[in-house]
């Protein structure tokens, strides 16, 4: 069992520095190439949809960011204080965007979804949203 | 993030090197719209030889500058994405608006 939580602006370029540091975290799980890029990716979105989403561009916010490993398995849990989701349901439709004049592509969570075992959407409306992700890394 | 435009015998180029996300992506779609503004092109092609990582910013991004040179019938396509970077592409149906070429 190992983890660290912390506690993250949600200023542009942050879902590079997120990305990195919990892809970098579950070496000792010793992951593929390719599930590392599965987390950076799934953590990208989850990050990138609390600087757009959430907090609507303001860069004064904090993103709270917990992740475990345990049994050769990674949880990542992403939450913000923002504006919360309508329909959690509809927000997970591919394609599917409450910005496209952002030229937003709507794929957030179906990436999300594709790249880890299990997704789970948190939302209440005008408080915050919660993203729990988890990924088996290493099977037994 | 690293972007090279140019224009290649009235074949427009975006050879992109890095990693593509929110943090980069308005000043990358500034430049290429610019550069097909001012560009005499007959198609346009993506470069991702060494683009390493790319979410669904880019995605995004990649539907604009499509319907952009759509209007103007400029064929778009993709050049040597990666393993992660294509899988991204497929999964979000990119193939089937800009063919995939390998030279």
């Amino acid at each position: 069992m190992n983890k660290f939580s912390m506690k993250l602006l949600s200023k542009k370029g942050n879902e590079g520095f997120a990305r990195s540091c919990i892809s970098a975290f579950c070496v000792e799980l010793e992951p593929s190439l390719e599930q590392i890029n599965d987390i950076k990716t799934a953590v990208s979105e989850a990050i990138t949809n609390c600087i757009v989403h959430a907090y609507n561009g303001q860069n004064d916010k904090y993103i709270d960011i917990i992740v475990s490993l345990d049994n050769g398995k990674m949880e990542i849990i992403i939450e913000d204080s923002g504006c919360g989701i309508d329909d959690v349901e509809k927000a997970k439709q591919p394609f599917f965007t409450t910005k496209p004049e952002q030229e937003r592509s709507g794929m957030g969570f179906t990436l999300m979804q594709t790249f880890m075992d299990s997704v789970e959407v948190f939302s209440q409306k005008g408080k915050g949203t919660k993203v729990v992700m988890q990924k088996t890394i290493k099977k037994d | 993030m690293r972007l090279e435009l140019f224009n290649n015998s009235s074949c427009g180029v975006a050879k992109l090197e890095g990693e593509l996300d929110e943090s980069c992506v308005s000043e990358i779609r500034q430049k290429i719209d610019y550069f097909i503004d001012t560009n005499n092109i007959a198609q346009f092609v993506f470069d991702f030889s060494r683009l390493s990582f790319m979410d669904s910013t880019g995605i995004g991004m990649l539907l604009g500058r499509y319907k952009k040179l759509k209007q103007r019938n400029i064929p778009v396509y993709i050049n040597r994405a990666s393993g992660h970077v294509d899988f991204i592409l497929s999964t979000a149906g990119i193939y089937t608006i800009m063919q995939k070429i390998s030279q």
